[in-house]
């Protein structure tokens, strides 16, 4: 661990400038703005780990001192304030008060009462567990920290604990700079919290002894405060065993706030719950290793961890691609309870080898899977079918998820099923139950995939004019069947099919199309700056359409979007909308997906090309096999989705509309009297109209 | 189970082989030869028992072989499989045999299994791929041992490879090596081998092997299993005509059956209004494999990796040659023994002589006893054999009940239970049937009572 530490100081500031920040922001400009200082602050922080501004959730008592950016916005670090302020004190608060400045602390931003940070080392977890339950009430504005010393507190709880007590200490003149300096400063920005101060002036200012003297007084101080806050005693007790100068003081404001905390933090819990409730469930960072360890333990295939992973990308899953498969095998007749269904298991070895690829093949091969298994499906006694089910479902989408890692539309398509399950009602009978799920998996295939892709190719065929040159990257089925309709019409272009290494699919594109007799033109990706001079349309397919507008696709078409854009050539999307998701990303490399690197080693019909064989076995390289990138929503001209054609700034609109679709919830309600025919006519109605 | 899979299992335990003659008979079935001092059919059950197949039909060719092998099996498995027997015509093919049982077939996936089959290879992977692909028929190919490649190779190794390069399978695969083009079965093929130009254009490109074996574990659809099985009543052997009637099926593409193709639909219901057609001529390579996969009929072919073992005891040499394996590090692991530090495996109760040898690959059987100046290499002794002094066996089987006097010299032979050889007999490649009285000198010689056959 210690030397992944010491890499991982060289290389973050890395990830920032390729993540977030503009040329030119990593300079560490103490005057600068607020924002820039954040960045810079990040910049700097070598335990920061993920630029990640979303989803990543916080780990609390994570021994390894990384902060784990918030997914909410949190408040900016204030560095520069701190800076602006003369420091004397042997130790230097820089953050207000709870009670102090109220309109700083609001309540919903401390949604995570404990933030990790590197803890000394008689911290034990449980005092930890202890500090952010006692102070869960407290708000997590106390995000940047005052001095290095500010990481020995286990969690921001606690340290918020110690800046309470600050305004009666002697050095309150640096506090109240900081309350004055407060209301000017933006409450939006995606600053990782619990960050280390970095400016060097204070890190001289605060010796050893001074630090854990202020530690000792803040647990003692913390210990009070839980006891008041259960009774009212122990004031006496408190002052008897403070050895810190400001302890009485303290005591006394403990006695004030406790009161108070309590109050918000019942409103507090309340709505933490709520938004516990939104966030989506934390994906895994695989160089997380003792969560690795344990996910190990529960899977059903034994994976073995590639040893040279690229720096950047090891919070991403990859393993031996060769010992995965044989494993799985063996345990082919194995049955115990936790073993999946049949179809599943199938569909899990043709994600593993690769015999289905692509969004909508795996999506539908998946709910087919899951027809299957909820046919089968009769539920265990004393059990209800809805808690069971998606147990099942559970189950088994935690053995696809390793054989490959689920792509959006699939999380979304799983998401649809588990809220169908969820939303039955408990007097069906269970044959009724299956069915109507089984219609409802029938419904959603039908309408958000096959009828999505009728649609958009009815639209996106208007688009095709006589004597278009239309490029396309890889293989995109919704673009085949556009081209292809296209061609049936009888208008007359020239395709243009990008390809890139290792996969090529856009060979068997091309194999089709040729077979109908499209006159196509084939070409790798290496040229497309050349041959982007006769094309004067681009489309392309996509993973995923993120609520920003960027499109998440195969790796190489933000490229080939980059190039359209140069040469003003229109980029077109075409993404069904079930394919769109909430999330906001900016790079690539949060989430993404590892393929197999020996496709890099192999290179079909050059069999004397023998460099890279054996590149295990050297520890200088490493080999990246991205699948995956990021194109920023600036390239793109138009997305062409069922709906419609929007632009990506329509994303967020589309995503919100979607989810109270009227005709969705109707279906949901109706039941089991409805009929399925029905719906999907109704449905047709209301997308027409739209 | 396996049924949780939707697999089913036929074994077919055979009957009595004519290439064996005459180490089996009415009397000993080929199913239980002993093969390491163990029945053969004991390895296969046992792997389907590992593998966690406990449900098993077996089919046995002869009634007086069938109810021998139905109480030894109910003896030894009893409480670990649940094994059904069904008894067939002595001359019946491999094929009519899967036909006797046809009915009781009622899972997705047959798995058919020889009896004589040893090997350790994970019945999941092969069941895995037959999935996976979405295949209709599944085979086993192994590449072809080259026996005796090892020190103690006698003269008969010459002889064997000379036999094989006569007798080889001809066995076609795609580029990808995933997929059987084309099988022609060594019994079948005169001087000359045709393969139709259709084949060529349908796979792009077809690799044709001759160091592959078909080694009689198959995984097939019982959808088309049975239609075929009762569509062609001609088919009587699995690997003659089965087998590569499946295979030319392929190439027929089926036009009420509408085409899958994987990448696109996934899905079985979902049918694109432009579906991608079939077995277009291209420039590209891959391009018509894909075609060709488009089609509903897929035969697969999963090959065994060079580091597992896999064979067949089919013939006298092989029986030999498996044995020796079985005694030594490379396939001990199927019989279970603890093999001891000089590469063998000497029963604790056997009593070796004075200044005797037992060399590596020799399994020493229960109770048999040796007496001095004897030398054992690559060979199996089995149970309570008296040999005597200054006896020196050699790439031998030598079964229970054997006794040997002194001075005897035995080289690359089979000596059936309750056989004696007298003093200084010396034999090379000869059989000695059961109960058989040697005397002299032979090479090369099936040695038995002539009262049956």
């Amino acid at each position: 661990m210690d030397s992944r530490r010491g890499s991982r100081f060289v290389i973050d500031p890395k990830i920032r400038q390729v993540g977030f920040v503009p040329a030119g922001c990593e300079s560490e400009n103490p005057n600068a703005s607020s924002a820039v200082a954040a960045i810079a602050n990040v910049d700097v922080n070598p335990t920061s780990d993920s630029p990640s501004p979303v989803m990543i959730p916080p780990r609390l008592a994570d021994p390894l001192p990384r902060a784990a950016p918030l997914p909410v916005p949190s408040p900016p670090p204030r560095k520069h304030t701190s800076v602006e302020i003369p420091l004397q004190g042997s130790y230097n608060p820089t953050d207000s008060v709870l009670g102090t400045s109220p309109p700083f602390s609001p309540a919903s931003n401390g949604r995570y009462a404990g933030v990790p940070s590197s803890e000394g080392p008689d911290l034990s977890p449980s005092f930890v567990s202890r500090a952010s339950s006692a102070m869960e009430g407290m708000s997590l504005r106390e995000d940047h920290l005052g001095s290095p010393s500010a990481s020995r507190f286990a969690t921001v709880g606690e340290y918020a604990m110690f800046k309470q007590q600050q305004p009666q200490q002697p050095a309150t003149a640096v506090t109240k700079v900081y309350a004055s300096s407060l209301p000017q400063e933006p409450v939006q920005s995606f600053a990782p919290v619990g960050k280390e101060d970095s400016s060097k002036p204070l890190k001289e200012r605060t010796t050893k002894a001074e630090r854990r003297a202020k530690q000792e007084a803040d647990r003692e101080a913390k210990r009070i405060a839980k006891e008041s806050a259960g009774a009212k005693v122990v004031e006496g007790e408190a002052r008897a065993s403070s050895n810190v100068v400001g302890k009485a003081s303290r005591a006394q404001s403990q006695k004030k706030d406790s009161a108070s905390e309590k109050r918000l933090s019942a409103v507090e819990k309340a709505s933490e719950k709520e938004k516990k409730k939104e966030i989506p469930a934390p994906r895994m960072q695989f160089d997380d290793q003792s969560r690795v360890a344990k996910a190990k333990k529960r899977a059903l295939i034994e994976q073995t961890e590639t040893k040279h992973r690229v720096e950047l990308f090891r919070h991403l899953p990859q393993f031996v691609y060769g010992a995965q498969l044989p494993s799985l095998e063996a345990k082919f007749f194995h049955d115990d309870a936790m073993h999946p269904h049949p179809a599943v298991y199938q569909v899990g070895l043709q994600y593993l080898t690769g015999d289905i690829t692509g969004g909508n093949a795996r999506c539908i091969a998946m709910l087919s899977a899951f027809k299957e298994l909820i046919k089968d499906y009769c539920t265990p006694r004393e059990r209800t079918l809805i808690r069971d089910l998606t147990a099942r479902v559970n189950n088994n989408v935690s053995f696809l998820t390793t054989c490959r890692p689920l792509c959006i539309s699939m999380g979304n398509a799983i998401r649809f099923l588990k809220t169908r399950i969820a939303k039955l009602q408990l007097t069906l009978s269970e044959s009724d139950a299956k069915s109507l799920i089984i219609a409802e998996i029938d419904r959603f295939m039908q309408e958000k995939i096959n009828y999505a892709d009728n649609e958009i190719t009815k639209l996106a065929v208007t688009k095709i004019k006589d004597g278009d040159v239309i490029l396309t990257y890889g293989s995109s089925c919704v673009v085949e069947t556009i081209i292809l309709h296209a061609f049936s019409l009888g208008k007359k272009f020239r395709v243009v099919i990008v390809d890139s290494r290792p996969k090529l699919e856009g060979k068997g594109l091309l194999r089709r199309l040729l077979g109908r007799g499209i006159s196509c033109t084939y070409s790798h990706i290496n040229a497309v700056t050349y041959i982007i001079q006769e094309v004067n349309k681009v489309f392309l397919g996509a993973s995923s359409i993120l609520s920003n507008g960027t499109v998440y696709s195969r790796v190489g078409s933000a490229s080939v979007a980059m190039v359209a854009n140069a040469f003003h050539v229109p980029v077109m999307i075409c993404c069904e909308t079930y394919k769109f998701h909430e999330r906001v990303q900016l790079d690539s490399i949060c989430f993404n997906e590892l393929g197999d690197p020996d496709a890099l080693v192999k290179i079909p019909g050059r069999k004397g090309l023998s460099e890279l064989e054996g590149w295990s076995q050297s520890s200088h390289l490493k080999l990246l096999n991205l699948m995956y990138d990021v194109m920023p929503a600036d390239y793109v001209s138009m997305i062409i989705t069922e709906l419609g054609m929007v632009p990506p700034t329509s994303v967020p609109v589309i995503l919100r509309e979607y989810r109270k679709d009227p005709i969705l919830e109707n279906f949901a309600t109706f039941g089991k009297d409805s009929n399925p025919i029905k719906f999907f006519r109704a449905s047709l109605e209301y997308y027409r109209a739209c | 189970m396996g049924q949780q899979m939707n697999f089913q299992v036929v074994l077919l335990a055979g009957g009595v082989s004519k290439q064996l003659f005459p180490l089996v008979s009415k009397e000993l079935p080929k199913a239980l030869l002993p093969l390491g001092n163990k029945p053969l059919l004991s390895y296969t059950l046992e792997q389907l028992e590992s593998s966690n197949l406990k449900s098993i039909i077996v089919v046995v060719a002869g009634e007086d072989v069938a109810e021998q092998i139905r109480a030894w099996i109910s003896g030894a498995y009893d409480d670990r499989l649940s094994v059904e027997s069904v008894t067939v015509a002595e001359d019946a093919g491999t094929a009519d045999a899967l036909r006797a049982v046809a009915s009781r077939l009622t899972a997705e996936h047959i798995l058919v299994i020889s009896g004589d089959l040893v090997c350790d290879i994970p019945l999941g992977a092969i069941a895995a791929t037959h999935c996976r692909k979405k295949a209709s028929m599944t085979a086993l190919l192994c590449a072809l041992q080259v026996a005796g490649t090892s020190d103690g190779s006698s003269g008969s190794t010459g002889k064997e490879k000379a036999k094989q390069q006569s007798s080889n399978d001809v066995i076609g695969l795609d580029p990808s090596h995933e997929f059987l083009t084309f099988m022609a079965s060594a019994a079948r093929i005169d001087k000359q081998l045709q393969i139709q130009r259709s084949i060529v254009r349908a796979f792009g490109r077809v690799e044709l092997h001759t160091d592959l074996v078909d080694d009689h574990l198959y995984v097939f659809k019982r959808t088309i299993l049975q239609e075929v099985l009762e569509g062609c009543p001609g088919i009587r052997s699995i690997k003659e005509e089965l087998v590569p009637y499946l295979i030319r099926s392929q190439l027929r593409s089926n036009p009420t059956i509408q085409s899958k193709p994987l990448t696109e639909n996934g899905g079985e219901q979902f049918e694109r209004k432009i579906a991608p057609n079939q077995l277009v001529k291209s420039p590209l390579e891959q391009a018509s494999l894909l075609g060709a996969q488009a089609n509903n009929m897929k035969c697969c072919a999963y090959i065994v990796n060079k580091d597992r073992y896999c064979a067949r005891v089919n013939s006298v040499q092989s029986f030999i040659d498996v044995n020796q394996d079985v005694a030594g590090e490379r396939a001990v692991h199927l019989t279970g023994y603890d093999i001891s530090r000089s590469n063998n495996v000497i029963h604790p109760t056997s009593k070796l002589g004075y200044k005797s040898t037992v060399g590596p690959h020799c399994m020493l059987g229960e109770g048999s006893e040796m007496g001095d100046k004897c030398s054992i290499k690559r060979s199996v002794v089995g149970r309570h054999c008296r040999i005597g002094s200054g006896v020196k066996i050699m790439n031998s089987v030598v079964m229970d009940h054997v006794t040997i006097d002194d001075g005897c010299i035995v080289q690359g032979s089979v000596i059936c239970n309750n056989a004696h050889l007298q003093e200084r007999v010396t034999l090379k490649d000869c059989q000695v049937g059961a109960a058989y009285i040697v005397s002299g000198e032979h090479q090369g010689e099936a040695l038995a009572k002539r009262d049956k056959n």
